[in-house]
């Protein structure tokens, strides 16, 4: 689905933030990629969505470069969720339309066949109700499920999503995480996304990259023992696991022979 | 241009209703302002005078000379300041970004009184300075505004920052020059005055081509108004878009502050009052804007000229006058709306 071969990126001269970076991204998975602050999670999105031009390697997306390709080709196939992004400045009904650029001609109206898909986008992330309202006058949970929205109305098969449950209430991040996971059950989508919190990663995906210092750490399958291992020894914590009929649980604490001098 | 129209009408039947309003407004008031000045001319004697064609008779010359300019002048300024303030606003994010607060205005005036210097006869260059001059500043704003991503707060100091500096350059250059500029204190304030019909020719192909081409820009100034990233995202090329958009607020700025000088407040509180009104679809607001900002300054333009006779003053400070209290209004109107909601 997405390959990326070799790729660094520095956003300052001397201060690589990602160097010479290997990875597949399988389609129709979710995969989460995971790290300590700073070590270019945000970055390896931005350059699989084009927003940012890898200084050397490649990006192959399906099977093509994605440098080689139109912006607007490009937004067909991958849709990125921003992380504290800039509000839009007008409804939530408009935003999630206007996610149905890459399809249009710049100078085109609206179809009432596009309204239609976009309301039923709306629904589908249940915030048909305030499709009315300004932008602004929403709350952190309520923006978010209109940002999905445009997600599911861009419709591209590679889907981006930069810490999609920051600042939301426990109720409303379980409640995004299960959009997500229907996206790609239900309309078979590849989706990439940054966590930090490591239960949710843990849960909902089918591949756990730990990222550090600009380059792969380890990729593990959430099951598997040694994932734990490489957690402890990536961020410095202890884990325990709790397990009950369905779900794994893990409760993550200072680790005790880690001394940070506090 | 039809598309948008046609948009229009199927969904925003709102929107429509108070685009017609706002028609129906301009057109009274550019018929008050043909009729009433210094002195009252009612309309039959004017159509009488018009169509038998007597060129000698004072009502002509009045109407020809002083009253179809002035309408024509104020409504050209208002719509062009007006328009160029959403675009502006659109692009920076901002509401605060309108032409004579972020220094676009004061570009344009300082080009209009280097080129009176330069080319003393030269009357025709001046609508060309003007761009220039508030295409300059534009594009300093936007340079500062892309190389670091500065908050709103700092974006409108730097703005003010350029606009001191082009205000700092007038103002020495008619301390320098004092003959630079016959009138320079009407053109300091924003005054119609002095306006004749062939110094309106370039300006008006500048700011109907403008407003002309910023409505077929609507939808596009709409996606920027998502933010930067997620238009990229979505497919635009922002940078190309911005600077489009840009180029058209400066001519539409640069065109009218050529015959009407530094008219202020137009830009901020136009565009402001329109989306308080109506929302933030620019194919509405960009109309809208026109149609308003028009209306706006030739009813300032007709007070400034009557209020107090035979004594004129320039519109800039009616239009201070006027806004203020109107734009506190607005303000405060919208802040209750949204306590209450809370």
């Amino acid at each position: 689905m997405l390959k990326m071969e070799k790729v660094s990126y520095s956003y300052h001269k001397n201060r690589p933030i990602i160097t010479n970076l290997d990875l597949e991204i399988e389609a129709g998975k979710i995969t989460t990629i995971a790290g300590p602050n700073g070590c270019g999670k945000s970055t390896v999105l931005k350059l699989a969505s084009r927003m940012l031009k890898p200084q050397t390697g490649e990006i192959i997306l399906g099977e093509k470069n994605i440098s080689h390709m139109s912006k607007r080709a490009v937004a067909r196939e991958v849709s990125m969720l921003f992380q504290n992004s800039q509000i839009p400045d007008m409804t939530a009904l408009r935003a999630v339309m206007a996610a149905r650029y890459p399809y249009q001609s710049s100078f085109a109206g609206y179809t009432k066949e596009e309204k239609e898909i976009s309301e039923c986008a709306m629904e589908l992330t249940g915030c048909k109700e305030f499709g009315h309202k300004s932008m602004e006058e929403l709350s952190g949970g309520e923006r978010q499920r209109v940002f999905l929205a445009m997600i599911y109305n861009q419709d591209t098969p590679l889907i981006l999503l930069d810490e999609p449950t920051t600042y939301l209430d426990i109720r409303v991040t379980y409640e995004i995480m299960e959009l997500i996971g229907s996206l790609n059950k239900n309309q078979k989508k590849t989706i990439v996304m940054v966590l930090h919190d490591l239960n949710l990663a843990l849960q909902y995906s089918d591949s756990l990259i730990l990222m550090n210092h600009g380059s792969i750490f380890n990729i593990h399958t959430p099951g598997d023992n040694c994932t734990l291992e490489s957690i402890k020894t990536l961020f410095g914590v202890e884990v325990r696991n709790f397990r009950d009929n369905h779900n794994s649980f893990y409760c993550f604490a200072q680790s005790a022979d880690n001394d940070t001098g506090i | 241009m039809f598309t948008f129209l046609k948009f229009s009408v199927a969904s925003d039947k709102k929107g429509l209703l108070f685009l017609m309003i706002s028609f129906a407004l301009l057109i009274v008031s550019a018929l008050l302002g043909l009729f009433s000045g210094a002195s009252f001319i009612p309309p039959s004697v004017i159509f009488e005078v018009l169509f038998s064609g007597r060129i000698q008779d004072p009502v002509y010359r009045i109407f020809m000379t002083v009253r179809l300019p002035r309408v024509l002048g104020a409504l050209l300024a208002g719509s062009g300041l007006a328009v160029s303030g959403s675009i502006l606003q659109t692009v920076f994010h901002n509401p605060l970004a309108s032409p004579n607060i972020i220094g676009v205005n004061a570009g344009a005036g300082l080009f209009v009184l280097i080129c009176s210097i330069l080319f003393p006869g030269a009357r025709d260059l001046v609508p060309f300075a003007a761009f220039l001059g508030a295409l300059l500043a534009s594009v300093l704003i936007l340079l500062i505004a892309m190389t670091n991503r500065m908050s709103q707060l700092l974006l409108i100091l730097s703005g003010f920052v350029i606009n001191s500096l082009f205000t700092a350059g007038m103002n020495a250059v008619l301390i320098l020059f004092p003959d630079a500029y016959v009138g320079a204190g009407n053109f300091l304030a924003g005054g119609l005055s002095g306006v004749t019909t062939d110094r309106l020719i370039y300006p008006t192909f500048g700011i109907l081509g403008g407003i002309l081409l910023s409505f077929c820009c609507a939808k596009e100034l709409n996606h920027l108004g998502l933010g930067a990233e997620r238009a990229s995202a979505l497919g635009m090329n922002v940078p190309v878009t911005r600077c489009m958009a840009i180029a058209i607020a400066a001519a539409l700025a640069g065109a009218a502050v050529s015959f009407a000088g530094l008219i202020g407040f137009v830009g901020l509180i136009i565009p402001h009052g329109v989306k308080l009104l109506i929302g933030t679809d620019n194919r509405i607001v960009l109309p809208g804007s026109a149609l308003l900002g028009g209306m706006f300054v030739i009813m300032c333009d007709l007070f400034a000229r009557t209020l107090f006779i035979p004594y004129e003053l320039p519109v800039g400070i009616l239009l201070a006058v006027v806004g203020c209290p109107f734009f506190l209004y607005l303000i405060l109107k919208n802040r209750n709306r949204r306590d209450m909601e809370c």
